[in-house]
């Protein structure tokens, strides 16, 4: 116990101050306005793996770390859909996810936003269209903030996140 | 003696070192396998080619005795079945039944359920064959799939998937429990399947290596050089040391990133959200040291046909070296916190337990083998350039249960950082990059590399005018994912997302 009390003593706290939102990432406008007065300062996302190769997963995983510290935002991930505010979808929408994304876009409660993330996410990436891929996740559901990169930045992530709600 | 025989009949193989490839018959096909499993051999991977080419081939990979043997069947008839594996291997299983989804090529084993397929083509398509289909393909509808059902009273389902609680790739679990007791797990994949194998051969074979990269962004160094390996050795490009080196720090760079991030997750699974904080808080150090030498803090495209696509200065070496300074005191006062806590120590003790007999049976492999006395590690069985001269150590336990997982991470974290020590003290000098020139058409070859999951394999086979024939990428996970079907049995439903946490397999690598 006195070891983990010195641990979190000696480490303090290193969370940096976040980015701004990067508005040239919005793709739809007209909804932001509404949600920022319902959704006030918090919001809650649901993350979506809708066929990606992991990678865009790991960056994801950062921004809940301790630098980054998402949370701390007042904003965080939930584990149903009925929770959320935000659909966070990655991958190219695999065949075989498709029905499982839209399913899970009709159970989020309006207002709702979606943002893809990733080069795969915004334009099918390397994969493309193909008998077993969709391509891009607005081929399959409407999309608000698209994020690009292999696997973006969680600075990139935040910037966008951020423009979504508008703040 | 009968795989020394089976080996020296073999020819060489262009790519990773000690590979050999056999072309044989019906009988051999069978008495290959037998001979592999009765000498304590293990099946790497089984694979298929359609009928557009002269034949339509079956293909397998073995390893035993720091030797590896490719043996492909030609299957003039491909409506007869190919003999089956699954007796002798049973990971083989599910490689037999994606074959038949994908290039059409049943084998004679019971199980003819689909494994890769689920609705979102005919079964009459088969992406390996036949050209992408014209116009648009079939609208994706639920399709039923034939769960084995456990009868006895007070015994009940819970599904789970394909879209999970928390950050995580798709896949449905479905358990069989009374009580809060699992009596039986059974998995099924294939939601993130992209057509990732008919996607390259659409792709010229010099740029291949950035869709293997992507097979499963977590191991992107480990598949792109397997890749690279392939098509290099087809290509008789010889590999600048400098290069060799720069990619083995890209690798054990990933496997640290890797290691960092289960080993924080894996505290948070068994409610000990500090681990998680802390490691991540780790990971993120490494990342930024890794975005500092190479430019990304994923290294999705440092390996490229013929050496690497940056060089690391000595300001990015320091850099790196600075950090894992930073890094190593802070890791092993947070074991010690692993160690000495009460509810940490209880979760993971026992939980999730293979045992190496359970282990040998099933085939289970890489970092999860290590933990369960399966002491093998490509780095040291097979090594390419330039582990002969690092030398490093094997990790290993007998434990085979999570805390068994989690101290291999550890040892493996330590050993990795010693071998990225090593490397930055002799990086050899000259150019970290060769030009490659395009392999003949038909020339084979394939890339064997130890992931941070365990062993990666690509094999590539080059067409006419710089297209690829065939690249099937093998994640170690296809032999893992069923073994976790066994290390659950007895364990309670809360303690899944800790035990499979801790092997941590890949869905993408294996979905395809």
């Amino acid at each position: 116990m006195l070891k983990t009390l010195r641990q979190i003593a000696s480490v303090g706290i290193v969370t940096e101050p976040p980015p701004r939102a990067d508005a040239s990432l919005r793709v739809r406008e007209g909804l932001q306005e509404h949600l920022r007065a319902v959704l006030g300062r918090a919001l809650c996302i649901r993350h979506i793996d809708a066929g990606s190769c992991n990678g865009c997963e790991l960056e994801i995983h950062a921004l809940s770390n301790p630098i980054y510290n998402l949370e701390g935002l007042g904003i965080r991930f939930v584990a149903s859909p009925r929770h959320a505010d935000l659909l966070l979808v990655t991958g190219p929408v695999s065949k075989h996810m498709a029905i499982a994304l839209r399913r899970t876009y009709e159970a989020t409660p309006d207002p709702k936003l979606v943002v893809a993330l990733g080069d795969c996410g915004c334009t099918g990436g390397i994969f493309g269209e193909s008998y077993a891929s969709c391509g891009r996740v607005s081929n399959v559901i409407p999309v608000d903030v698209t994020i690009p990169g292999c696997p973006p930045t969680p600075t990139r992530i935040l910037e966008g996140i951020l423009a979504a709600i508008a703040r | 003696m009968a795989l020394r025989s089976w080996i020296s009949r073999a020819a060489v193989l262009s790519g990773a070192p000690g590979l050999r490839a056999l072309d044989v018959s019906r009988e051999e096909w069978q008495r290959i396998s037998q001979d592999f499993a009765a000498a304590g051999g293990r099946l790497l991977a089984i694979w298929g080619s359609g009928a557009q080419y002269p034949d339509s081939v079956i293909c397998a990979a073995y390893l035993a005795d720091q030797a590896g043997l490719l043996v492909t069947l030609a299957l003039p008839d491909p409506d007869t079945p190919f003999p089956g594996l699954e007796g002798d291997f049973p990971a083989a299983a599910r490689m037999q039944r994606a074959v038949a989804d994908l290039s059409g090529l049943h084998c004679s084993d019971s199980d003819t359920r689909p494994w890769l397929r689920h609705s979102a083509w005919p079964p009459n398509y088969l992406p390996l064959r036949d050209l992408p289909p014209p116009g648009p393909t079939l609208e994706p509808v639920i399709d039923s799939y034939k769960f084995v059902r456990v009868e006895g009273e007070g015994v009940h389902e819970i599904p789970v998937g394909p879209i999970h609680a928390g950050t995580i790739e798709p896949g449905h679990f479905r358990f069989s429990v009374v009580g809060e007791k699992v009596l039986r797990l059974e998995e099924r994949l294939g939601y993130a399947h992209k057509g990732i194998e008919q996607r390259f051969t659409q792709l010229p074979i010099l740029e291949g290596h950035r869709l293997a990269a992507r097979v499963s962004g977590d191991s992107a160094v480990a598949f792109s050089w397997a890749y690279c390996q392939a098509l290099e050795g087809m290509a008789g490009t010889s590999l600048p040391p400098r290069a060799a080196w720069l990619r083995a720090l890209g690798l054990e760079l990933e496997r640290v990133a890797n290691h960092l991030g289960d080993l924080g997750a894996l505290g948070n699974d068994a409610g000990f959200a500090l681990g998680l904080a802390q490691f991540s808080r780790l990971k993120e150090y490494l990342l930024r040291a890794t975005h500092e030498a190479f430019g990304s803090r994923y290294l999705l495209d440092l390996v490229v046909p013929g050496g690497t696509s940056r060089d690391l200065s000595a300001d990015g070496a320091r850099g790196l070296a600075n950090c894992l300074q930073l890094l190593l005191p802070e890791v092993s006062r947070l074991r010690t916190i692993y160690d000495e806590h009460e509810g940490v120590r209880d979760r993971f003790t026992g939980a999730g337990a293979v045992t190496p007999e359970l282990a040998v049976r099933l085939g289970l492999t890489g970092l999860a083998g290590r933990a369960s006395a399966q002491a093998f590690d490509l780095r040291i069985d097979l090594p390419c350039e330039p582990y002969p001269a690092l030398a490093p150590a094997i990790c290993g336990r007998s434990e085979g249960d999570v805390a068994a997982r989690v101290a291999i991470r550890f040892d493996e974290l330590a050993e990795s950082c010693r071998l990225i020590y090593q490397l930055l003290g002799i990086l050899p000098p000259g150019p970290h990059r060769a030009t490659v020139c395009v392999p003949a058409e038909g020339s084979i070859g394939a890339g064997l590399i130890e992931g941070w999951r365990g062993p990666v394999m690509v094999v590539l086979e080059a067409g006419p005018d710089g297209t690829i024939h065939r690249c099937h990428p093998h994640d170690p996970s296809w032999q893992n994912w069923p073994v976790i079907e066994h290390a659950i049995i007895g364990n309670i439903v809360p303690d899944f997302p800790l035990i499979n946490k801790s092997f941590n397999l890949s869905y993408s690598g294996h979905d395809l």
